[in-house]
């Protein structure tokens, strides 16, 4: 048997969801005795594949085609059907990106398999049967979702496992995937694409956020946490009162309607700590609460608390760690 | 063309913390419950693109009598047409089973064009019901619909957030968008549209009701995932230490040494 995984690039480049996917599906496959089958689509990304052996995939398909060049949510996921009826796996994972997220819906959707949205965890139980655990309730409840039959899939959040090591040395067979795109044809045209990437840190990948509320009082008191960041190869994040009010673009929000974080430090500037904001990112590892208000309900998640002006403490600090990182 | 947007009540977000893992399933949370706040953008959306375009509204859901709620919400902001899916034989449906009754159901409206949800429910957070729609009615389905730019009787064109872009892109039509809270803002009920919604009736239609329905599709039995152990994340333990110092250097240099000690930086 088999477990399937589906990995997510762009521009030439996996994301470490997807490596973090496949260390997690290498772990799970040798508990079961299985094999590793990465997925990868899009044109002339061969290399992907060798790199996905180095991950820890024993086999791996891939559908290149000029027509798969740019992410199309139904013709990759007749490529991710395609590669489910190669393989036969009991197992399907995929990272929780945006993309990938749909590919896996359309796929599971028209196969009939039940798919587990958007995980934490992952883990087997006595017979064999994957149980996915994920978020609930926008973060208020945890479940453990489990499955009526086989195949099984999930899509899985990024920064749930760790990055697995790479060992150049491993070996693997790399297969051609064959396509047919007939189906969809007509369905969908991508006429552009506009990149986001200023350079900074999403909040999603990042090992640690500054993020900044209401407390900023402006677009322009953001700049004080953007300096902090830059210091600590951060990223910027935001409550839902920082971007409600037009301070900083809604991919930046942190809380029950914008992103849930969980890096390895969270440093919270003038948030005062409503229920939304702390279900997006109370699973942080350190959180650090900077808040005029001792009495701000931030300060009970905070592991380190800082009663204080942000305007003189953030620029402070980020004197110290620039002299403390040799920058 | 007719737009039809899908909705769910849910808990009102305020409160969802408040929901008890054992009362989940229940047909009462004990909590406040609302349009899903997601799906308010979609019912904005489908608003303005009358106004834009021209065209019928409807709003769909699936639930039980109180669902009506999100209807007459829906209806406040200005929604014309609702249709309530409500039967025994619904209870329990995974993502799959809930689309196929909307598809069932959607295809007894007629000619639709558009339909649109919200991103996800704020309760069960899996946004697995839109993309299952559009499978169940072999239709197209785009996500994270951050603007629609342009629509005619055979296609829409729509700019979709992903993670490192936007990118646009055109689908024919009829198709399935989720849409993102970029989309718009929604609006706030008038007293008319209040009014309105308090005095129309809401049609119910049940399992007999959609001819095209596979009842091995449906309800508990068919459903190919299940939640179970449900319980609260484990509280952040410890409580918080507050860092003090004769000056601002030397109590952010306080700070500094102990997010090193933790090898968090």
């Amino acid at each position: 048997m088999s477990i399937l995984v589906y990995i997510d690039h762009f521009a030439g480049a996996g994301k470490p969801a997807s490596w973090e996917t496949l260390g997690k599906a290498r772990e799970l496959a040798d508990t079961l005795g299985d094999s590793v089958i990465g997925l990868v689509i899009g044109h002339q990304v061969r290399p992907l594949a060798a790199e996905a052996i180095t991950y820890g995939a024993d086999r791996v398909l891939v559908a290149d085609d000029p027509a798969l060049a740019t992410f199309q949510a139904h013709a990759y996921a007749a490529a991710l059907k395609a590669a489910i009826a190669e393989a036969g796996p009991r197992i399907i994972l995929a990272p929780a990106t945006t993309g990938a997220r749909d590919v896996a819906a359309l796929a599971a959707g028209e196969l009939g398999i039940g798919l587990a949205a958007d995980c934490q965890d992952l883990a087997l139980d006595g017979d064999h049967n994957l149980l996915a655990v994920r978020p609930v309730f926008s973060g208020n409840i945890i479940a453990t979702e489990v499955f009526a039959q086989q195949p099984q899939m999930a899509t899985v959040r990024g920064r749930s496992f760790p990055l697995p090591e790479s060992d150049p040395a491993r070996t693997g067979e790399i297969k051609d995937l064959v396509v047919d795109l007939a189906a969809v044809a007509g369905w969908e045209e991508v006429l552009g694409f506009e990149t986001t990437q200023t350079g900074e840190v999403s909040v999603e990948t990042a090992n640690i956020i500054v993020s900044g509320g209401r407390g900023v009082k402006g677009p322009e008191g953001f700049e004080p946490l953007r300096e902090l960041a830059q210091v600590l190869g951060a990223a910027v994040g935001a409550s839902r009162a920082a971007v409600d009010a037009g301070w900083i673009p809604y991919p930046a929000q942190v809380g029950q309607t914008g992103k849930t974080v969980r890096p390895d430090l969270y440093v919270a500037c003038g948030i005062s700590g409503a229920i939304q904001h702390l279900a997006g990112m109370t699973n942080s590892k350190v959180i650090v609460a900077i808040n005029k208000d001792k009495d701000a309900p931030i300060f009970n998640v905070a592991q380190y608390g800082i009663v204080g002006d942000l305007f003189e403490i953030v620029p402070a600090l980020t004197r110290a760690f620039r002299a403390r990182l040799g920058q | 063309m007719k737009f039809v947007v899908c909705v769910k009540l849910t808990p009102d977000t305020e409160e969802l913390n408040e929901v008890r893992p054992e009362d989940v399933g229940a047909d009462d949370l004990g909590v406040t419950m609302v349009l899903n706040p997601w799906d308010e953008f979609a019912v904005e959306e489908a608003l303005q693109l009358q106004e834009r375009f021209e065209g019928e509204t409807v709003a769909v859901t699936v639930g039980g009598e109180d669902a009506t709620d999100a209807l007459k919400r829906a209806v406040a902001m200005g929604i014309e047409e609702t249709v309530l899916l409500s039967d025994p034989a619904f209870e329990g449906s995974d993502a799959w089973g809930t689309a196929h009754i909307l598809a069932e159901a959607i295809k007894g409206l007629g000619e639709y064009g558009l339909i649109l949800t919200g991103k996800q429910s704020v309760d069960g957070n899996s946004g697995l019901v839109a993309p299952g729609l559009a499978v169940k009615l072999g239709v197209p389905f785009v996500s994270q619909v951050a603007r629609v730019v342009d629509l005619t009787d055979s296609s829409v064109t729509v700019v979709r957030a992903l993670d490192e872009g936007r990118q646009t892109v055109r689908v024919k039509l009829p198709a399935v968008i989720s849409v993102s809270k970029e989309i718009n803002e929604p609006r706030y009920p008038n007293f008319m549209g209040i009014r309105k919604a308090s005095r129309m009736k809401y049609p119910v239609m049940a399992a007999a009701d959609l001819p095209g329905l596979d009842t091995g599709q449906i309800g508990v039995d068919a459903a190919l995932v299940k939640w179970t152990d449900l319980h609260k994340p484990p509280a952040r333990g410890g409580t918080c230490e507050f860092i003090t110092g004769e000056t601002t250097a030397a109590l952010v240099a306080a700070l500094v040494d102990k997010l090193v000690a933790d090898k968090v930086v």
